[in-house]
């Protein structure tokens, strides 16, 4: 017969089972979940994440955590059967962007469930919108974002804790008056911000607590670009202790010009943004040596939580392909541990709804890769963490040295203290 | 408590910053003062200068400011290709102004999201022998990371100031600032005037980003802080003027560093922003201006 031709299959036996190896390859490497391959409905989690702006570098970092517990639970057949699919976009660090983010999530992607992207500005400006939809909120690296609201559906995963406006500068004053003899003086500066307004606030409050006298209280505006003359002038009146406030660049202005100044005092750092950073940890180098700073997690036999050093170990892998820190120590494992998080509460719950979620997170303690966390009532860790390291002997600019025990020395808190603070701090050691 | 010492620190760092500040500022007084053109995109290649210093630096460890000096032909000639443009799409139509201005803006835009697709967003610094250390004399101390640049600045601003006083080409800009129109009736190619001087103008924002990174840590959207001083200096200087613009940034460096030792850095801007007005005030053409 002419014009008729016979039907081939859709799929040949050859293809189908070319196509069967290429699903099971990428099930297998977590790119598409087993479940999915199923026909399971995905939980679609949404979030504004920055990519972009200011603090571009920790979004993509919390990115990349968030990817890796997506990856590792889709593997694992996903949560309540179902396959975890994430719906994000670039907020770029601007909370002006973060109302219609949200929105379009809840209103176009429909979306299972929200988290906050990274920083304080932009999760304020979500809070009020989730609020409104009755939802859940997990967001990471935001401080006193639910201080006005106390929004009983609001967490935070970062150990500055429920008094973070004194929390945060809290262990770098206990260190302070750990020296002997007791200091009797205190400088503060910082930048005028938000962040360093708040923190400054809660220095002068813990300088009162601990007995030290402020000799010293400025500001400097944020795009400040000579940091020598401050250095000078706080030098000039020789306080025993120096608590600095600031943002990544002001970090390295100020650390490099009390470096050339040559700084006299015994004790030197506070909440400085940005030394948590790979890329300043490498280039100051050896100029870190004796500051005393923040950190969220540093290597050491006190901060061995079950499953650190494997999502460290996968993380350091893909950093690089990612464009992200390469040392991951700051925000990624606060961000993973945000996602351990709600995994056990939608996995035993056996559901999403928010109600239920938020009254089982607050009913518990989880244990995460950083350790037990557990909520207070306003949704920020019950009990404050923040770990106050001193840069220990660096030597030249190798990143690799970070990695090892040692080199960034837990002071405070004594609970997880490994190793002993140097005094007084000398800029040229 | 303020001393002499810290006072006399205070001056000779404020002129260190200023001299920095003249750099930036310069290729900002060749476009905007001289050729009526507002570069509002300057600052983002002297940040595009900068992360060149980075790469070179980082990858073959060339001094940050030897990389600079190699770039600057290159920005040089894309200074030209974009001039090129914004004069076929803008000046030419006679719609050079505010047009312009959009134009700019998107070129500020363009640059910094390559730049963050490149690097990403992370802060660079750059490594060499005189981030660190010090020369001090008496109770002076001077971080050679505020000498280097400033000498460099001084070289620069010396090289440009003989090269328009002293060269044809240079007088020839000059002339274009002063009056276009009677030198196109001398039949004069005013437009590659124009195009040579926008080159020069950008080449300096090589070297001015080889200043930056030694100074402090870039990420691609810093170029956007120092908009506001750059065209702050280059008014108060007298538009135009290369002396005045170091003058300015001269003033305007002193100005930051003392107020920041008698009062506090944050009364810093406002003090600096107060001096431009007032000077404004009473001499409407800037220190320099005619």
């Amino acid at each position: 017969m002419t014009g008729h031709r016979i039907k081939q299959p859709f799929l040949s036996r050859r293809h189908f089972g070319r196509a069967l190896v290429g699903v099971g390859a990428l099930a297998a490497s977590g790119s598409l979940p087993l479940s999915s391959a199923l026909g399971a409905e995905p939980i679609k989690i949404g979030f504004g994440m920055a990519q972009s702006g200011p603090l571009g570098g920790n979004g993509k970092a919390a990115l990349l955590a968030i990817e890796m517990w997506r990856a590792d639970v889709n593997r694992r057949g996903g949560i309540l059967g179902r396959p975890i699919q994430l719906v994000y976009y670039d907020d770029q660090t601007n909370p002006a962007l973060v109302p219609g983010i949200y929105s379009k999530l809840f209103d176009v992607d429909k979306v299972d469930l929200v988290l906050g992207g990274y920083g304080t500005a932009v999760q304020a400006a979500a809070l009020p919108i989730v609020m409104q939809r009755k939802q859940l909120l997990i967001g990471t690296g935001a401080v006193a974002v639910n201080e006005k609201y106390n929004y009983d559906k609001y967490f935070q995963m970062l150990p500055n804790g429920s008094t973070a406006r004194t929390s945060t500068s809290e262990g770098f004053f206990q260190a302070a008056v750990s020296m002997q003899p007791k200091p009797k003086t205190v400088a503060i500066l910082g930048a005028v911000t938000e962040f360093s307004r708040n923190v400054i606030l809660g220095a002068r409050e813990n300088a009162e607590k601990f007995g030290l006298k402020i000799v010293f209280d400025r500001g400097y505006p944020p795009n400040q670009v000579e940091f020598g003359s401050i250095i000078r002038s706080t030098q000039a009146a020789n306080p025993d202790v120096v608590f600095v406030a600031s943002y990544p660049p002001d970090s390295a202005g100020v650390i490099r010009a009390a470096y050339e100044q040559k700084l006299q005092t015994r004790m030197f750092g506070g909440a400085m943004i940005g030394l948590q950073y790979s890329e300043l940890k490498q280039q100051l180098g050896p100029m870190l040596n004796n500051v005393l700073c923040y950190e969220f997690y540093v290597p050491a036999p006190t901060t061995d939580f079950p499953g650190i050093k494997e999502f460290l170990h996968v993380y350091q892998e893909r950093a690089t392909q990612a464009g992200a820190d390469l040392l991951g120590f700051y925000l990624p494992p606060y961000a993973y541990a945000g996602m351990q998080v709600l995994e056990k509460a939608v996995e035993t719950t056996k559901g999403l709804d928010p109600t239920a979620l938020a009254k089982y997170i607050h009913a518990n303690t989880f244990d995460t890769v950083v350790g037990e966390v557990s909520f207070a009532p306003n949704g920020d860790w019950a009990k404050p963490r923040l770990l106050y390291v001193q840069y220990q002997g660096i030597v030249g600019n190798d990143l690799e040295q970070f990695k090892r025990v040692g080199t960034q020395v837990i002071v405070e808190p004594q609970e997880f203290a490994y190793g002993k603070l140097r005094y007084p701090f000398l800029a040229s050691d | 408590m303020v001393t002499f010492n810290l006072l006399l620190n205070a001056v000779v760092t404020g002129i260190l910053l200023g001299g920095f500040y003249a750099a930036v500022t310069v290729g900002i007084t060749i476009a905007f003062g001289m050729l009526d053109i507002v570069n509002i995109a300057h600052p983002v290649f002297i940040v595009m200068g900068s992360f060149i210093a980075y790469i070179v630096n980082r990858n073959f460890g060339l001094d940050p400011l030897l990389a600079v000096i190699l770039a600057m032909p290159l920005f040089f000639l894309l200074g030209i290709v974009i001039f090129r443009f914004y004069y076929a799409a803008f000046e030419k139509s006679g719609k050079g102004s505010l047009r312009g201005l959009a134009f700019f803006f998107g070129v500020l835009f363009v640059v910094e999201v390559t730049l963050l697709l490149a690097f990403g967003v992370d802060y660079r610094l750059v490594q060499t022998s005189y981030i660190g250390p010090n020369i001090g004399f008496d109770h002076i101390d001077l971080p050679l990371r505020m000498v280097i640049p400033f000498a460099g600045s001084i070289t620069l601003v010396t090289g440009l100031h003989l090269f328009f006083s002293h060269t044809f080409i240079g007088r020839a800009i000059m002339a274009v600032a002063q009056d276009e129109f009677a030198l196109s009736l001398m039949a004069v190619d005013t437009v590659a005037v124009r195009q040579l001087a926008f080159g020069v103008a950008i080449a300096t924002a090589a070297i001015a980003g080889g200043f930056l990174i030694v100074i402090q840590p870039v990420d691609p959207s810093l170029g956007r802080e120092y908009i506001g001083r750059v065209f702050a200096i280059c008014v108060l200087g007298g538009l135009g003027s290369i002396t005045g613009t170091v003058i300015a940034a001269l003033i305007l460096g002193v100005i930051e560093t003392i107020t920041s030792t008698l009062f506090g850095p944050s009364w810093a801007p406002a003090v600096s922003f107060a001096a431009l007005l007032l000077t404004l005030a009473i001499r409407p053409s800037g220190i320099m201006g005619r």
